[in-house]
């Protein structure tokens, strides 16, 4: 393959110059092994690494009455997601006579997302704050991380509670995976400090219920409630 | 009749510059990207704005597949060993020294420990094609998959879980997991998403 080519310098060439040597090396099967391990790689391995979103559930220990934090009716926003990619939101505590205290929302720009950042207008514009902070070297990379999280724990700051809704008998009707990192997701978004999984009680599948048949089920509260 | 005359020219090209984009492009190939994992079922991870990556030792990762099949996979070969030990011991199901060397090779798992024997002696590509019909039972009766966690977090307890699981699977089999990992007091755990970029009022900003 490699070629040495021996120009003859002639006849009048002076005696003991050295040879004029023009070496050609072919590097084609070089660039096709290349290629074929290019090709291996690109087939075999990823480029990109997985992303994780942290969560920290409650213990299931239990807590006694007493020392349980008590979420204040103005701060708590309790969002259901149920089939369908549909998601509702009350807020406060449920009334469950009134079917209009549910409000249908969306996983969309103007739905949860918009409800949130109202909600937690001084802590969104506090991280805002920190984050220009950061851009303008003002402080380093640990410094607005605690910053952040103290933000974070203002207090007035909406608390969150997340409950999907289970799939019935048959096994369909329920929330998906996908719902649920949608939901944790706003709250990454919207610098939620405070949000928790919980599980769907009976009334927020009644509330859903009712929303559904615009407030027919709200008699049934009445009579249930005399007998 | 004038004959047409054909100049002889020389078709060597040089392919040295050639060369020198493939040797940098494979370059870039290896030193970037990390070798896929052999996973029982291909999940499609939901998307988040979460941009914590995941450390690359030490994790244990829990495959849920659409219908709530569980399966597991350690990165280390010497936790796989011992986990199978303990639970070999603790459901006293034995294992041949062939069979806990099949168990250490394979990337993930995810058989009752009762056909675990079983299943190894199989060959690996006939493993391969049926461990998706398996699944490790998670439910309240059995409930392998809490074990096979304690005695992972017994062996090594700078394990991380990380859950991946399909978008579509119904919540009901996230909460199983999630409920059973409570269970065993995991309360920290990481979920599996892949990327998605930040909404643009909060990029611009």
């Amino acid at each position: 393959m490699a070629e040495v080519e021996v120009k003859d310098s002639g006849k009048g060439g002076k005696k003991g110059q050295q040879k004029k040597m023009k070496i050609h090396v072919d590097f084609t099967p070089m660039v096709d092994m290349n290629m074929l391990l290019i090709t291996f790689f690109m087939f075999c391995t990823t480029l990109s690494k997985p992303q994780t979103m942290e969560i920290s559930m409650p213990t299931n220990d239990k807590v006694p009455e007493e020392e349980q934090n008590k979420v204040k009716e103005s701060e708590a926003i309790t969002i259901l997601l149920g089939d369908n990619d549909r998601v509702f939101y009350y807020l406060g505590q449920p009334k469950y006579e009134d079917y209009t205290s549910l409000v249908e929302s969306s996983y969309g720009a103007d739905g949860l997302r918009a409800l949130l950042l109202e909600r937690n207008k001084t802590v969104v514009n506090k991280v805002k704050d920190l984050k220009e902070r950061k851009k303008r070297k003002e402080i380093d990379e640990v410094a607005y991380d605690s910053l952040v999280s103290e933000a974070k724990k203002t207090k007035g700051s909406p608390v969150v509670m997340i409950k999907a809704k289970l799939a019935d008998e048959n096994g369909k009707n329920g929330a998906s995976y996908r719902n649920l990192i949608d939901a944790l997701d706003e709250m990454i978004i919207c610098d939620i400090g405070r949000y928790a999984i919980v599980d769907m009680t009976e009334g927020d599948l009644f509330l859903m219920e009712n929303y559904e048949k615009k407030g027919a089920l709200s008699d049934q509260i009445d009579t249930a409630l005399k007998n | 009749m004038a004959k047409v005359k054909v100049k002889k020219k020389s078709t060597l090209i040089d392919m040295t510059a050639m060369s020198d984009v493939t040797v940098l492009l494979l370059t870039f190939f290896m030193l970037t990207s990390t070798f896929v994992q052999k996973e029982p079922v291909q999940v499609s991870t939901p998307s988040s704005v979460s941009e914590i990556k995941i450390p690359e030792i030490n994790v244990l990762q829990v495959l849920v597949e659409p219908s709530g099949k569980i399966f597991i996979s350690l990165d280390k070969q010497e936790d796989r060993v011992n986990v199978l030990n303990a639970m070999s011991s603790m459901y006293g199901v034995k294992f041949t020294p062939e069979q806990i060397n099949k168990f250490r090779l394979a990337n993930s798992f995810g058989v009752p420990i009762k056909q675990m024997p079983g299943f190894l002696d199989l060959k690996s590509d006939i493993q391969d094609q049926t461990l998706k019909n398996y699944g490790i039972p998670c439910d309240s009766t059995n409930n392998e998959f809490k074990e096979w966690v304690r005695a992972a977090r017994k062996t090594n307890p700078d394990l991380k879980i990380a859950i991946k699981a399909d978008q579509s699977t119904p919540y009901d089999k996230i909460k199983n997991v999630m409920s059973s990992l409570q269970d065993i007091k995991e309360n920290r755990y990481n979920l599996l998403t892949s990327l998605k970029s930040l909404p643009a009022e909060e990029e611009n900003n």
